[in-house]
């Protein structure tokens, strides 16, 4: 089980907890705002972008080169921007905090 | 002035799918705050359909995996979610529809996102056969996942070499089925892709242990008690456990037309979705409509336009004039090959092969087409080359005139500076 929190773009703080499954669909099924996975979660759409904080990078771990490639599609990528689709949760992800990008 | 009016607005949405759902909550997003309703005749909570054919066809998954919102979200945005109910007609001069239990219902904007159906071809016999299945819905693809668990010698004969066919193929040799795609064109993909793809796609299938026939016409199928038999108009056969039927789709257009909507194609919008009534909207695969890009109106079958089409239809029912103006793109994934495409392709007369190299010398499985017409650019197809998806995305969003010689040469890194 992990406690993950996503902070929307109207700055709201969302906690959810996740066991397995991607991020993105985690977000969607708690109805997160601006993570709509349009894709279904195969890295073909980029809309579900969110920043990871900096000194949580790690856990995250890095963007694929596909991912990479997608993210640039987005105008506000930065260097800790992924696409939560291609992130499994795992216990390893407790209390990793998102902000989601749109 | 009139305050009953306030308490009574309302939007229907007629389809429950990409189109309609994201339409319903972009309605929210846009402050529509009169009642919102979908009706769709499909009972399951409304999902994705492109893993349809591709993961969700070779996992054991219940489809509550893959939805488009989870129930919860429909509650918490207040949109109301009437499933397993077909819309049956439309009155669009009293504003009413009538659903298949006779209940009457008024709108005050009505939004058709009826989408498609899988075309089922007049073939002789096809009635009778066991385990035929065309690929659409979640129902559709439960049946075919256990006739294939329940058939020891697994032969799957697949009519139709479109990208869901060959999905299908894919997904149903990693499941260990034998697998036959029958393509009546001389070549798979003919109407969206160029030769150079179609031979890039036969090769890829035919390393799997697909086995790829063109030119193969269906005639009839003869069924005895324990499997059928596809019979070509060549006179070839082909046993098959399982059929799976994928050679296009039908609008679903009979309820505009019913109600006297324009219809070519599809149905008729304009550049706000707006059907030939100012309070009907049609979105989605269901909409034939203009594309300032090409400068032509068009019907695309893709998650983008339904996306794309049901927000800007929520915007405009919100008193916001917005123009849809997409470029459209599209996915498809078989086996480790991903497939992106930017653009459309149709009026090319010419095309630039680009080969990626990699540490290891050259890649055959990474590469990127590019569709010219003259010196424009019309469209990429990009092969494991997401990064020449988002070149091209970038290069026709700004209408820049891209260098051929200098696109042809893998030594120059890939990016748009580059190109021009
Ligand atoms: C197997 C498969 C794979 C695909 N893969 C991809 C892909 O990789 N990438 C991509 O971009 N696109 C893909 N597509 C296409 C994409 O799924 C469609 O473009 C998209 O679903 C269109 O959405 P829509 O809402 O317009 O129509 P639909 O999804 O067709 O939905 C229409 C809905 O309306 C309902 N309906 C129709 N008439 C009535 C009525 N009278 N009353 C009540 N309800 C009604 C239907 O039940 C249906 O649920 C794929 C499609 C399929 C089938
Ligand atoms: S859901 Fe489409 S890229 Fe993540």
């Amino acid at each position: 089980m992990a406690k993950i929190t996503f902070i929307t773009q109207d700055n709201i703080s969302v906690v959810v907890e996740g066991q397995s499954g991607s991020l993105m669909a985690l977000a969607v099924e708690n109805g997160i705002k601006g993570i709509d996975g349009d894709c279904g979660g195969v890295c073909s759409c980029a809309t579900c972008h969110v920043h990871v904080q900096a000194d949580q990078m790690q856990l995250a771990g890095e963007a694929s080169e596909i991912e990479k490639d997608m993210l640039e599609l987005d105008d506000n990528v930065s260097e800790f921007s992924r696409l939560c689709c291609q992130i499994e949760i795992s216990d390893a992800l407790d209390g990793i905090v998102l902000t989601v990008a749109n | 002035m009139e305050d009953k009016a306030i308490n009574t607005t309302r939007c229907i949405i007629i389809g429950a799918s990409h189109a309609g759902v994201n339409c319903a909550f972009a309605l929210r997003k846009a402050g529509w705050d009169g009642d919102i309703t979908l009706f769709d005749a499909d009972p399951t909570l409304p999902y994705h359909r492109p893993p349809l054919s591709k993961a969700y066809l070779t996992s054991d998954d219940g489809i509550e995996k893959n939805l488009l919102k989870s129930a919860d979200s429909y509650e918490k945005e207040n949109i109301t979610l009437n499933l397993g109910l077909t819309v049956s007609a439309i009155d669009k001069s009293n504003h009413t529809i009538t659903t298949s239990d006779g209940k009457v219902h008024s709108y005050n904007k009505l939004v058709i996102a009826t989408g498609a159906r899988p075309f089922i071809p007049p073939i002789a016999g096809l009635e009778q056969a066991h385990q035929l299945y065309p690929l659409r819905s979640a129902a559709d693809v439960n049946h075919i996942r256990s006739a294939l668990k329940q058939s020891p010698s697994k032969r799957v004969v697949i009519i139709g070499g479109g990208y869901i066919g060959l999905e299908t193929a894919a997904s149903m040799r990693k499941l260990g089925a034998s697998v036959t795609v029958l393509e009546r064109e001389q070549r798979i993909l003919a109407r969206v892709t160029a030769p150079v793809m179609s031979d890039f796609f036969s090769l890829l299938h035919a390393q799997h242990g697909v086995e790829i026939l063109t030119s193969k016409n269906v005639a009839r199928i003869t069924t005895s008690p324990d499997y059928n038999m596809v019979i070509c108009d060549d006179g070839s056969e082909y046993p098959a456990d399982i059929i799976v039927v994928g050679v296009g789709i039908r609008v679903n257009t009979e309820l505009a037309q019913a109600a006297q909507l324009d219809i070519n194609n599809g149905i008729v919008v304009d550049d706000q979705a707006r059907s030939s009534d100012p309070d009907i909207y049609a979105i989605g695969d269901c909409s034939y409509h203009f594309n300032p890009h090409y400068d032509r109106f068009i019907r695309l079958e893709s998650v983008q336009n339904a996306v794309d089409q049901a927000k800007v239809a929520a915007a405009s029912i919100c008193g916001e004039a917005p123009i849809y103006d997409s470029l459209p793109w599209f996915w498809s994934d078989q086996y480790e090959v991903k497939l992106q495409m930017v653009g459309l392709s149709t009026g090319y007369n010419n095309i630039v092969l680009r080969k990626e190299l990699s540490d290891d010398g050259l890649t055959e499985h990474k590469f990127s087409l590019w569709y010219f017409k003259d010196e424009t650019l019309l469209a990429v197809d990009a092969v494991n080359n997401a990064k020449a998806y988002v070149v091209a995305t970038k290069l026709l969003k700004s209408g820049t005139t891209v260098d051929q010689v200098k696109l042809a040469d893998n030594n120059q890194e890939l990016n748009p500076a580059n190109l021009v």
